[in-house]
């Protein structure tokens, strides 16, 4: 689970060898430690024509505490800023580069046609040497399927090409990423743009993300930091690896957390749920009265407000020589059973209105892998439940989510033969494996009661894997 | 003939203040007011637009410079037929650059203009050595290259490595600024415990005007930085005590009182105010946040009367009183700059002392105490710093925004300026 690597092309020679022999640099990656600010460096703002998300984006970085410039293509953001209460300027002098920044954000919302795209070029080629190490990009557009027009629809769409471009291009952990606001969600922008500009997403980039307007009862966070005070909270799996990393995270986060995994992890479990003061449940969630126990359990504290859907299990094998039971345990631990249990809880009412989904699926469900033709199956069924399911619980005031967790450094991937594992590490835009708590502060991100907005979202945590993107 | 027209201060803005030789220590006079300027115009949507006139000016300005404020003009969204000139009244300059913005505006000629003024110490002019120079110019004057292979042949190694640098004193008395004021704390007899009290309480206030995004449409950010990075919002009162005097060595050995605490350092910054005619302002839809009524220059005469060099105020203040037939009580706020707490101590102290005000000042009597909760209550030059030309514009663009808080009131200010020179103005709402 130690990424030597890392460690000797950051030392001294290590960073020469690596030079010359041309060999991958990852840098380390900023992590969020308790109590820091959001975003540590000012935040360049640039636009197209008729942006429309200007006066939320001076509210949420007046709220977050972000110090702001603008590129000169926004000679308007000046105003609009001081009106937020937000100190503000304009990014350079005489049309040269200004300081270096922390995060690029621009607002292509209101661009209407393919012919608009130069606002693009002129704000990226102006900053692109400019973003710090570990920096953030976001690109905001509207979603192109609601779009009024085809040529609408087209250059909105076309934002994804650049942002995927840019995330390989940027290089020194940079992270980039498109976020399509629906007309009517600019309100629900927050606790996303807080996710993005802030070192919890350091493993997140060139991701397509889409808010739209609210389902169910969310709220603000009193305190962002604590962003599920209040909130109970149950984590499947959650003895080890990812699992027992959300469960730790939740609980940073002010949630009240109930670990779950099988009767043979109990040791494991019981462990975690000690040293987090969490509540440990044993149970085997692909037996068949699972869903009913679980909703007997909801009710009987009360009503739960977050469910991680983390557990799951590989049986690898090429089809061809794979047994049947494989195939079976498999889907029905990765997918059945967290569809059995999601209808279960969200019909019931055990889920308090507001609640939160959050599934884990794997970039093996949209790349496909070797010898994992069940596994694939199972997780890209997770993606299909995830999209499917969104308008229906939608309805019960619940969302639901994915992350899609790419090369983690846990003991699973700590297993796999050094070449195969080292190849896994490297092929991707931060040349590094993420660590458990970049899968969780995502999960944390989706489960925040200010995540309204998000429903229906797959979204990778995967350092841009050259893999199925 | 037109009559005269009341003076809009419609906004202000200034990047924030930099100790010399720290951020901005790459950042020239023309980058700064550049930004500056571009901001004003970027706050009040002025682009393209054809201002009457910017006045503006440094004290230490590079030859090169010789048109910076056109030039910073040129750099910024206005319209390039906007006219501009430079002034320089060493630490006076930004107020007295909106006096003249303010008078022709008040006469009738311009509708509105800026007025401001930017100081960096860190990329400061450096000339080559004196005599240097002397040679470098007689062999540009040279006829024929015998003759300029022969100035030239007068260099000497020892030229390159001693230049000319300049420096922060009075020509006339070889006395630094520092000595200058603690010659001054010494002839008032100021403690070194009441310099060190003010001083702590002008980096509390400006540290709570922060705090309450009092500056958040007074300034724009600049190079990454966005506070004063001379203020010290957690000084106390015993870090003070523990600084060394710090100009006593020539003036007055081991009995200084001024230190680097309460003294402001050398400081990189600029600043700029947006005036106009009330009709102007009317046109464009723009606020006015006070008007500048009254103002009035002075010297005195530190050479041969061997006045205290900062006391020029002392002198200019009752002069305007008189002419606007008020009396030093009758103000909601007092803008008096803090070149050192000494320099405005002792012009508090003067005020009040009965002889001086008839002997020196002319008056019938003293001018007597003002209230001190109504001083620099949003922090002045010790906690923010003093880039020279720069502090009028912060301390006109200040004042005029806390008066428009207050819906109502005046304000005074006063700046001691270098050749010992006073410059003050009143402005009202």
């Amino acid at each position: 689970m130690n990424d030597g690597y890392l460690n000797f092309a950051n030392s001294a020679v290590g960073a020469k060898l690596a030079d010359a022999l041309g060999l991958p640099k990852p840098i380390v990656l900023d992590r969020y430690k308790e109590g820091q600010p959001v975003i540590k460096g000012s935040v360049l703002v640039g636009g197209g024509d008729d942006a429309k998300l200007l006066p939320v984006l001076a509210k949420i970085f007046k709220s977050i505490g972000a110090q702001t410039v603008a590129h000169r293509q926004l000679p308007q953001w000046l105003p609009l800023a001081n009106g937020a209460g937000l100190m503000s300027g304009r990014w350079g002098v005489d049309d040269q580069p200004g300081e270096k920044v922390k995060a690029l954000v621009f607002d292509a919302t209101g661009m209407t046609d393919s012919t608009q795209s130069d606002a693009l070029y002129e704000f990226f080629h102006d900053a692109a040497r400019s973003v710090l190490p570990c920096g953030r990009v976001i690109v905001f557009g509207r979603p192109p399927e609601q779009c009024a027009n085809p040529r609408q629809a087209t250059i909105q769409r076309a934002l994804e090409g650049l942002t995927r471009s840019l995330a390989k291009e940027l290089k020194r952990a940079i992270a980039v990423q498109l976020v399509y606001v629906a007309e009517g969600a600019e309100d629900q922008l927050e606790s996303t743009v807080r996710f993005l500009l802030s070192p919890r997403s350091t493993y997140v980039s060139a991701q397509v993300i889409r808010v739209g307007t609210p389902v169910g009862a969310g709220g603000t966070p009193l305190n962002w930091d604590k962003s599920l005070a209040g909130k109970k909270v149950l984590v499947t799996g959650a003895s080890r690896g990812i699992g027992a990393s959300i469960a730790e995270i939740m609980v940073r986060e002010g949630a009240t957390v109930i670990c779950l995994d099988v009767p043979q992890a109990q040791p494991g479990l019981n462990e975690i749920a000690a040293k987090l003061g969490a509540t440990a449940i044993e149970l085997d969630i692909g037996a068949a009265d699972a869903p009913q126990k679980l909703v007997d359990a909801a009710k009987a504290d009360g009503g739960w407000d977050v469910i991680v859907h983390n557990a799951g299990i590989t049986r690898d094998k090429t089809i061809a020589n794979m047994k049947p039971h494989f195939w079976q345990m498999v889907m029905n631990v990765n997918l059945s059973t967290q569809e059995r249990i999601n209808d279960a809880l969200v019909e019931s009412g055990a889920l308090k209105s507001g609640a939160r989904i959050v599934c884990v699926s794997s970039i093996s469900g949209i790349a496909g892998n070797n010898g994992q033709t069940n596994y694939a199956l199972s997780k890209a069924g997770v993606i299909g439940m995830v999209q499917s399911t969104a308008p229906v619980f939608a309805k019960h005031g619940v969302t639901i989510n994915a992350v899609a967790p790419g090369f983690i450094e846990t003991q699973m991937t700590a297993a796999i033969p050094f070449a195969m594992r080292e190849a896994g590490r490297r092929m991707n835009s931060m040349s590094q494996g993420g660590l458990p708590v970049d899968v969780a502060e995502a999960i944390v991100w989706f489960a925040n009661p200010a995540s309204s907005g998000l429903t229906g979202n797959v979204v990778r945590v995967c350092g841009q894997s050259l893999i199925g993107a | 003939m037109n009559t005269i027209r009341r003076v809009a201060i419609i906004g202000g803005n200034r990047i924030p203040f930099a100790r010399s030789n720290s951020v901005y220590s790459s950042a020239s006079n023309q980058e700064m007011f550049t930004a500056t300027l571009q901001g004003l115009v970027d706050r009040f949507n002025l682009h393209g637009e054809r201002l009457g006139d910017v006045v503006g000016g440094a004290v230490m300005k590079h030859s090169r410079d010789f048109n910076l404020v056109r030039e910073s003009v040129l750099s910024t969204t206005l319209s390039p037929q906007t006219p501009a000139f430079d002034i320089q009244q060493a630490c006076g300059t930004g107020l007295e650059a909106a006096m003249i913005v303010a008078n022709k505006i008040a006469l009738g000629h311009i509708e509105c203009g800026m007025a401001g003024g930017v100081d960096t110490t860190s990329d400061a002019p450096i000339g080559v050595n004196e005599k240097m120079r002397k040679i470098l110019l007689e062999a540009s004057r040279a006829k024929s290259t015998g003759q300029r292979l022969g100035s030239l042949a007068k260099m000497r190694p020892g030229m390159l490595v001693s230049p000319t640098l300049p420096r922060n004193g009075e020509p006339r008395t070889g006395y630094s600024m520092g000595e200058h004021a603690e010659l001054m704390a010494r002839e008032w007899n100021i403690s070194r415990e009441d310099q060190d009290a003010l001083a702590l309480k002008s980096h509390l206030n400006l540290a709570r005007a922060y705090k309450d995004g009092f500056f958040t449409d007074l300034m724009t950010p600049f190079k990454g930085v966005a506070v004063d990075n001379n203020l010290r919002a957690d000084l106390t009162i015993e870090k003070l005590r523990s600084l060394k005097p710090a100009f006593d060595k020539k003036v007055a050995p081991n009995q200084g009182t001024l230190t680097a605490g309460n003294s402001t350092p050398l400081t990189d910054g600029a600043s700029a105010v947006l005036l106009a005619s009330e009709e102007w302002a009317a046109a464009k839809n723009l606020p006015v946040l006070a008007y500048l009524s009254f103002s009035e220059v002075a010297a005195v005469d530190f050479f041969d009367k061997k006045e205290g060099l900062l006391m020029a105020p002392a002198y200019a203040v009752p002069r305007m009183l008189a002419r606007a037939g008020i009396s030093l009580q009758d103000f909601d706020f007092y803008e008096i700059h803090e070149a050192f707490a000494a320099q405005v101590l002792c012009t508090l102290k003067a005020w009040q002392d009965e002889a001086y005000c008839k002997e020196k000042l002319g008056l019938d009597k003293a001018l007597g105490a003002i209230d001190l909760s109504k001083l620099n209550i949003n922090g002045s030059s010790l906690a923010a710093g003093h880039p020279f030309a720069a502090t009028g514009g912060r301390i006109v663009a200040t004042l005029a925004k806390m008066l428009n808080q207050k819906g109502s009131g005046r304000g005074l200010i006063s700046i001691c300026a270098a050749g010992g020179q006073g410059v003050v103005a009143i402005l009202e709402k």
